[in-house]
């Protein structure tokens, strides 16, 4: 029952759900599951309506419409709306076939009129919009009303030659009645206007400028984007678009009535929001438009095909329309919230108590005052000291908040000079064979600093894992590293769910998101040795150089990963039920391993980890500065051996200079300790350690 | 709008240079126009913009509340619809009056819903909910788009008719909505909410106004004195028809608020101004009438109107582009 339970919350639904609302493509699933839904149900009431024949026709119904429908979505994606695509669609029609067939002009010369006409009722539109700063709605509803009524005024004006006219050459019959490959014409123009328009507005400058605006006028005009002529450049597609639109209608038709195009604005508007494009603007793919358009269309003819009334299938786009804008506004708002509360996915944790560390009990952790009266080095000089390390000059590395590596100079450490700037928030720290000093950043991946300072990427993705939603190629918090003797470099993704700020979250979770991996420098394969460690923090390379041990800081263990000798590829726990949640580790000069406790365990917070439910509401109901968190208010370092014993601990109680210790290093008898969020390094003496000890020789020999 | 009418001591403000404009036209017309200075064509006139005037002052209200309101025409043509359908099955005037005044009210408490609670754009909202309401209606009760009052409602006619020798009733009607819309907007706290929330709605909402029932009031007063404006129409024709609907006189409405001063912006604008824009409007319907143009000239003369009275509302009041959101 309980391996059961366990396996549930490992493997919760809730899991893949979470990272399922994370993905990008499943914004438009309720669209997409609408329109395979209406076309289903109009299969199976409507007789014939999978017939190929009934489908041609139903594609070349739609395609004009579909085009509207890509105008709209131009100008809603800008930030805007564009209501005279109807109108102007109407006029243009009537226009191709005043040129075409009235006065005879050549094809081309007619498209090309044709649609700068529709270039110049967007350029009226944007330029007002743009540089007259007037709303999007009244402006292009105003240009609706004069268009509407100047294409009733020219219908009714050419009432004769519009009766009598010449039927057009055979590529005009084609346009307006061909096929290709089976698709209608203007279907297949739908679908490469759709593709390149997509393509234009992901891949291509001015397009992703239009996207850009439409997210943050503020940003994209703080980007260097210049506002106003990229609002003016969506009308005039848009405007574009709809007379390409009323071209192909005209080649269809051949005629030019008083209802052609009435309302169609508001049906692509419709098309447009029910495809889930965000009225905010900025949000949302010309597929969507598509999709709405195709939703629309499919549930006005399907409804004249089933003999319902018109006036029926007004509500019922009105209903639809409140309905689907409803649900966008609270979606777009909300979604965060809702994938915040279904995200975070806490496992069962089941822990023993932990050996004593009260003072005197007589355990190896026992508290004592042995920290309390480090040596303070760089005093406020420094943010954030994950890790530390020394050099063969005895300088001191170490990383700063601000994404740089800081050097301070042997042998007093007073002088404070900059000696990289990264970027991110590295951590780990470790010194390869070449003096290169490498350095995991949370966020970047995994870099390297030579000693001239020029800084290199080692690397930032490892292989994917196929089996999960969740990209996780991408290094998101490489934590600690170390280097083995054939120069491979061994570093810890601590989490691939969450951001370093986010730390308590993947304790609450206390899943295995984390994972090992290897870089090999020489091949530069980075590859994921094991998958789904709670939490993996510290890496060192054992004395023998043989295998890798790294601590997982969740489970409070410590476990050798063998690289090499008869055991290699294979994983075992070396120290289980730690009573601290273990941070780095590193060599001592005695062959033994020091290993820092970020926090200290507590019977509340390991009552909490028993029980999922409790935390999942704790995430839920009560806000972050009132979580339970794991108690990191105290300083301890211990040491073990190679075969798992602890033997000694250093305590600075209550964590009055030192709390959070995450790093410590030896070097030449002195231990260096630093912290996640200390203001200082802290140093002290180590009686009987060998003062000629130092971790560069001990991995790299060399006098 | 370049008229000094200072001159008088008067500020320049955009009420008072569309009443200069006005009066700028009548005196063009009168001059070139045959008989435009009559009385008989002055109640004429009256009596045509006085729907129009009813309408935007009702629409002023969200206008001023900083929303704006599609769906007002669609909500009145269809609850007084209901109203002459209630009336030729017997129920007496003022039951069948007030069952559809009820509805115009309920359709605009729904629009202040949507916009407030589910937080959704005005325009979108109202667009949408005008679609709904005629179809909803035009399924249930009236196919034909025509509702024609059967005989017998004398009384209720006498609404549109003329009194004292020819002065409109409707002019009356709209003269007295006028001061209580006047009085609700000056006088009441509530009135004086509905500026507060159209000049700041985060500042309203956070000194503690109820931006939500203001909302559902603002588009709830939006339908009523619409449906008033129906009522009238209904007395004048003694028919409904529901393609007013599908028409312009929407535009016309937000035409008349805009052009009279009542910025888009909300928190602006005042009875006055709605009184001068219908006046301007007016002017120019009457005389477009007289001039015999089509309604299609028509159309886009009034869409030239307008679309210079949004250019120059929008450099009158200009509005923060960085946050302005969709659907202004």
């Amino acid at each position: 029952m309980k391996s059961l339970q366990r396996f549930w919350h490992r493997n919760s639904p809730q899991l893949f759900l979470g990272e399922l609302l994370e993905k990008r493509w499943m914004e438009p699933i309720i669209p997409f599951t609408l329109t395979i839904a209406v076309f289903l149900v109009f299969a199976s009431t409507i007789p014939n309506y999978l017939k190929a024949s009934s489908l041609q026709e139903l594609m070349r119904n739609f395609a004009e419409q579909g085009m509207v429908a890509v105008a709209m979505a131009f100008s809603i994606l800008s930030g805007g709306l564009d209501l005279s695509v109807g109108a102007v669609f109407a006029m243009a029609n009537f226009l191709a076939i005043y040129l075409y067939l009235i006065l005879g002009l050549p094809l081309p010369v007619m498209v090309v009129l044709v649609i700068l006409f529709g270039a110049a009722m967007g350029a009226i539109n944007g330029g007002l919009i743009a540089y007259g700063k007037t709303r999007p709605f009244l402006t292009t509803l105003v240009v609706l009303i004069i268009v509407r009524a100047a294409y009733n005024k020219v219908t009714i004006a050419f009432t004769n030659e519009l009766a009598s006219i010449d039927l057009g050459s055979g590529v005009w019959d084609f346009m307006g009645s061909g096929k290709i490959l089976g698709i209608p014409v203007n279907m297949a123009a739908l679908i490469v206007l759709a593709v390149s328009t997509h393509f234009f507005l992901t891949r291509v400058k001015p397009g992703v400028h239009i996207m850009a605006v439409g997210s943050s006028r503020k940003a994209a005009r703080h980007a260097g984007v210049n506002v106003k002529r990229v609002l003016f450049s969506a009308y005039v597609i848009s405007g574009s678009i709809a007379a390409l639109a009323g071209i192909f209608y005209a080649a269809r038709q051949n005629s030019s009535g008083t209802d052609t195009g009435v309302g169609w604005e508001i049906n692509a508007l419709a098309a447009v929001v029910l495809g889930g494009i965000s009225l905010a603007g900025g949000r949302g793919t010309i597929a969507r438009a598509v999709m709405g358009a195709a939703i629309i269309f499919m549930l006005i003819s399907g409804m004249v095909r089933l003999g319902i009334s018109g006036n029926l299938t007004t509500a019922v786009i009105g209903i639809i329309l409140l309905v689907a804008v409803g649900f966008n506004v609270k979606w777009v708002k909300n979604k965060g919230k809702v994938l915040q509360k279904v995200y975070v996915t806490p496992s069962w944790v089941d822990f023993e108590p932990p050996p004593s560390v009260e003072r005197g009990s007589g355990t190896p952790f026992a508290e004592n005052d042995r920290l309390k009266n480090a040596e303070a080095i760089a005093l406020n000089k420094i943010e954030g000291p994950e890790d530390i390390i020394l050099d063969r000059n005895d300088n001191l590395y170490t990383v700063n908040r601000n994404g740089s590596i800081i050097r301070f100079l042997a042998p007093d450490y007073e002088v404070r000079e900059e000696f990289a700037r990264i970027g991110g928030r590295p951590l780990g720290l470790a010194f390869d064979k070449d003096q290169n000093l490498l350095v995991c950043i949370a966020g970047m991946g995994v870099y390297g600093v030579k000693p001239d300072r020029t800084v290199f990427k080692v690397t930032d993705r490892t292989t994917r894992t196929r089996t999960r939603l969740k990209d996780d190629s991408r290094l998101y918090l490489a934590d600690d590293l170390d280097v083995a003797p054939d120069g491979k470099i061994y570093f810890s993704e601590a989490s691939t769910r969450y951001e370093l700020a986010d730390w308590a979250l993947d304790g609450f979770e206390g899943r295995g998101n984390g994972r090992l991996i290897c870089h090999d420098p020489t091949t530069g394969v980075t590859k994921t040795v094991l998958k789904n460690l709670a939490f993996p923090n510290g890496i060192c390379l054992s004395h023998d150089g043989q295998s890798v041990l790294w601590a997982s800081t969740w489970l409070c263990q410590i476990n050798r990963y063998w690289i090499a000798g008869p055991k290699a590829g294979t994983s075992e726990v070396l120290i289980d039920n730690l009573p601290g949640y273990c941070d780095n580790i590193n060599r001592a000069s005695d062959g033994k391993y020091w290993l820092a406790f970020v926090g200290l365990r507590t019977p509340v917070y390991d009552l909490a980890m028993r029980n999922p439910g409790f935390r999942t509401r704790m995430v839920k109901q009560i806000p972050p500065d009132e979580w339970l968190c794991p108690g990191i208010n105290f300083g301890c370092v211990v040491k073990f051996d190679d075969n798992g014993v602890v033997t000694e601990s250093l305590w600075d109680p209550g964590g009055q200079s030192h709390p959070t210790i995450t790093s410590i290093r030896e070097h030449k008898g002195y231990l260096y300790i630093g912290g996640l969020e200390n203001n200082r390094i802290g140093r002290i003496r180590l009686e009987g350690a060998d003062p000629s000890w130092e971790a560069h020789k001990s991995y790299w020999g060399g006098a | 709008m370049t008229g000094n009418s200072g001159a008088r001591g008067l500020k320049l403000t955009q009420t008072t240079a569309v009443l200069a404009m006005c009066a700028v036209l009548i005196v063009v017309f009168a001059i070139f126009l045959k008989g435009f200075l009559t009385l008989g064509n002055f109640f004429a006139l009256a009596r045509n913009i006085s729907i129009l005037g009813i309408l935007a002052l009702g629409m002023a209200v969200v206008v001023i509340g900083r929303g704006l309101d599609l769906s007002q025409v669609a909500s009145f043509a269809a609850s007084t619809a209901i109203a002459v359908i209630l009336m030729n099955s017997g129920y007496t005037t003022p039951v069948a009056l007030l069952i559809g005044f009820v509805m115009a009210i309920l359709i605009g408490v729904l629009n202040g819903f949507l916009i407030s609670v589910i937080e959704m754009p005005p325009l979108l909202t109202t667009l949408a909910s005008s679609l709904a309401v005629l179809g909803i209606v035009r399924t249930a009760a009236v196919q034909h788009y025509v509702v024609y009052l059967s005989k017998g409602h004398d009384d209720f006619l006498r609404l549109g008719g003329n009194i004292w020798g020819g002065v409109p009733i409707s002019l009356l009607i709209f003269i007295a909505t006028a001061v209580i819309v006047h009085l609700f907007l000056s006088r009441t706290v509530t009135g004086r909410f509905v500026y507060a929330h159209g000049d700041n709605p985060d500042a309203a909402r956070l000194t503690g106004l109820p931006t939500r029932p203001l909302t559902m009031i603002e588009y709830a007063l939006c339908a009523a004195i619409g449906y008033v404006g129906g009522v009238v129409m209904v007395a004048q024709t003694a028919l409904m028809h529901l393609q007013v609907a599908e028409s312009t006189l929407i535009f016309d409405v937000i035409m008349v608020v805009v052009l009279g001063g009542v910025s888009l912006v909300g928190g602006r604008g005042s009875v006055m101004s709605v009184i001068a824009g219908t006046l301007l409007i007016g002017v120019l319907l009457n005389g477009m009438t007289i001039m015999d143009m089509d309604v299609q000239t028509q159309n886009i003369v009034k869409g030239v109107v307008l679309l210079v009275a949004i250019v120059l509302d929008s450099r009158l009041h200009p509005r923060d582009e960085e946050t302005s959101k969709q659907g202004d």
